[in-house]
């Protein structure tokens, strides 16, 4: 039987609902009918809106989709004023202030704080400039993540970004592939160096070359069936089929068609694609992708490049795209650390300034939650880098602020079991003024993420944090998972979960042991990755101690319970929401 | 009036009557249950898996952990509270006190 969400979007999805929220935004909160809610704000996704979490009803996330993380002149800008005009809560955050833009792990951009009856005037900015909500969230396609310098890398096989341009023209919007059975994650990557994440996405487009009628055709292999949810992560798999740019979309068409039809719609823990892969086997899936969904001879799998693939691979070659790096055309792109992510309203309009000044106006998002300025001009280089903005987000940030990644946790996301984005900025600060950087160490990748869904993607960092509960004198505390070892490249692994609820006070002090036994017992050039592969579980199991240290942790406390874990006055009845377009607490029924 | 359930974005909490009423990240305390070989375990919920209503009371099976001995699983059902059959109005039950999950199942309604 189809579960609840199933009939629900059978009842009302996709395009249509925009009108239904523009109708809710003129009359207000109260015009969604009370019996409704869930209904209308499992709808509500699909045009790029998440109801926040309990203690802040009427409150919206708002993800903006931005194609291989590009936004283009001119839009940076209207997204800084969109922050700061509609996206401040009732409470400061005391890390990042007030209005803040977050760049997230797939390239868009998420806002918080959101009211109902303020988004027809925020989309009439946001579309002016030619940016979208539309299935940013919901069972659709999502945004679609790549190389965040396609078109502009020197390293760049094949340039993917025309390719990833034209399936969200051909996608985003598209009737018949509104209404799937989940989320469709894709990733299109045309470089050398495997930037595009095509591994841990539901279907994957990744640079590879074909001899087609006694011509070397360069174009991509496909992979379906990659993410990492729900403690069942899997890598893409190859369904051996090639195709040129011009038949990426309606490969891509085919196999989102066939999720369509075969997914799972009676249990939404089953329905991504990667658990139809997990029970048909790759072979099946091909069968039927040629069988029943494509008019044309899908083609064998070309040579790919995965063997040279750097990214993310462990050995600090290429761990992100951090740094000034030349393009093609002699311009260069300049990569800039955003600590987790975030970034104030302010300093976000003050980029898209530099941007415009330096650069061509363009600004790239990078799957690590970090910002590219491209298009620098050679003369103007020193300059740019010499911007007081730069140092805060620094192209050249110390090791320990440059890798670290925290999803939104429990300031705003129901699923989240901890606190993340303010914990790991304090993590990040106290191991750069306390930890010795091991030699040979430029960017260590610790990602933190408030629970099993794993959208800090924590399965493929050096060190893994997911959130966990355990108790300490007694109380409950809020306390990690701790896995080591993951990452990318040629021969992508997960992370071995080695060190089980350790207290979120305890785990800067695990570091600090593991990283000295890593610098005493490796061996002469041996990479943290390598290190750890070298050891069996048994090894790791123990490896390094948590510990407590000077360093102190305001959110112990279950953050959950309150409404705001940054409020004076946190407690659940305490909250103001919901409230009214004006931010005022409406009259409760009670 | 029928008591309406169901557990959304991914398992994070339950709806009661289109209320977010039960959330993850409680810790419980399983008695008398075959989760785990702990006497009494410490359960983590990290995720609502199954929902059901009848008369008025509300039972879930929860994803997550002990965090004593780390045993991970699914629980039996679990009572979540009683929605007042008239007015609709629920009322939870205390995650940190002692609760025994029950194996006997009538027809329960899969999200």
């Amino acid at each position: 039987m189809p579960t609840k969400v199933e009939g629900w979007k059978s009842e009302a999805y996709g395009n249509e609902v925009r009108e239904h929220i523009l109708e809710f935004a003129e009359e207000g909160w109260d015009a969604i009918p009370e019996d409704e809610h869930d209904a209308w704000f499992e709808r509500f996704k699909w045009w790029g809106l998440y109801h926040q979490r309990k203690g802040q009803e009427s409150y919206f996330m708002m993800r903006i989709g931005t194609p291989n993380g590009v936004l283009e002149p001119g839009q940076l800008e209207v997204v800084a004023d969109v922050a700061d005009e509609y996206a401040s809560g009732p409470v400061d955050n005391p890390e990042f202030g007030g209005a803040v833009c977050d760049w997230t792990t797939r390239q868009s951009i998420q806002l918080h704080w959101i009211k109902l009856e303020d988004i027809p005037d925020i989309w009439e900015e946001l579309e002016a400039v030619g940016l979208s909500t539309q299935q940013a969230c919901g069972d659709s396609w999502r945004n679609i993540v790549g190389c965040p310098v396609a078109g502009k890398d020197t390293e760049e096989f094949i340039d993917a970004w025309p390719v990833a341009e034209e399936l969200n023209e051909r996608f985003k919007g598209n009737e018949e592939y509104s209404n799937l059975p989940r989320k469709w994650k894709v990733s299109v990557t045309g470089c050398s160096e495997g930037c595009g994440q095509g591994d841990i996405n539901d279907l994957a487009f990744e640079p590879a070359v074909k001899e087609i009628d006694g011509e070397e055709v360069k174009g991509f292999n496909v992979r379906v069936g990659g993410g990492l949810a729900r403690k069942e992560p899997r890598f893409a798999r190859s369904i051996d089929v090639f195709c040129t740019p011009d038949e990426v979309g309606d490969v891509a068409g085919a196999c989102s068609a066939l999720f369509r039809e075969h997914g799972d719609r009676e249990d939404r823990f089953n329905a991504r694609i990667k658990f139809l892969v997990d029970e048909w086997g790759t072979e099946k899936f091909r069968r039927v992708l040629q069988e029943d969904f494509v008019d044309f001879e899908l083609r064998s799998a070309g040579e790919d490049l995965r063997d040279e693939y750097t990214y993310n691979a462990g050995d600090g070659e290429h761990g992100d795209h951090v740094g000034v790096h030349e393009q093609p055309d002699g311009n260069y792109y300049v990569g800039l650390g955003v600590l987790v992510g975030r970034m104030g309203a302010d300093d976000t309009r003050e980029l898209a300034r530099l941007a415009d000044e330096y650069g061509s106006g363009e600004v790239r998002i990078t799957q690590r939650q970090n910002l590219i300025v491209t298009d620098v001009d050679s003369d103007r280089l020193d300059a740019f880098l010499d911007e007081p903005l730069l140092e805060d987000y620094s192209p050249d940030p110390h090791p320990f602020m440059r890798g670290s990644i925290a999803c939104t946790g429990t300031e705003y996301c129901s699923l989240s079991i901890v606190e993340t984005k303010n914990r790991q900025v304090r993590y990040a600060r106290w191991l750069k003024e306390n930890v010795e950087v091991p030699a040979g160490v430029e960017d260590f990748h610790i990602h933190l993420s408030g629970c099993t869904a794993s959208c800090a993607q924590p399965q493929i960092a050096d060190i893994s944090l997911r959130g966990m509960k355990t108790r300490k004198d007694g109380e409950p505390v809020e306390a990690f998972d701790i896995g080591l070892g993951g990452g990318l490249g040629e021969n992508p692994q997960f992370a071995d979960w080695v060190e089980m609820r350790v207290a979120a006070d305890e785990v800067p002090g695990y570091i600090e042991n593991l990283l000295a036994v890593y610098e005493q017992r490796r061996r002469d050039g041996e990479s943290f990755r390598e290190f750890i592969a070298r050891h069996d579980e048994d090894d790791l199991n123990g490896l390094a101690e948590p510990e407590e240290t000077s360093y102190e942790d305001p959110y112990m406390h279950n953050t959950k319970m309150t409404w705001y874990p940054y409020a004076d006055e946190d407690d659940m009845s305490a909250s103001p929401a919901p409230t009214n377009g004006q931010g005022d607490p409406l009259p409760s029924d009670d | 009036m029928v008591t309406s359930v169901h557990q959304l974005d991914d398992g994070a909490w339950v709806s009661v009557n289109d209320s977010r009423e039960v959330n993850v990240s409680d810790l419980w305390q399983l008695a008398r249950s075959d989760f785990c070989g702990c006497e009494r375990a410490d359960f983590l919920a990290e995720g609502f898996v199954e929902v059901s209503a009848a008369a008025g009371r509300v039972e879930a099976r929860i994803a997550g952990r002990c965090i004593v001995c780390g045993e991970e699983g699914v629980t039996d059902w679990l009572e979540l509270g009683r929605a007042d059959p008239e007015a609709g109005e629920f009322r939870s039950v205390v995650p940190e006190s002692v609760h025994v999950p029950d194996r006997r199942r009538r027809l329960a309604t899969p999200e």
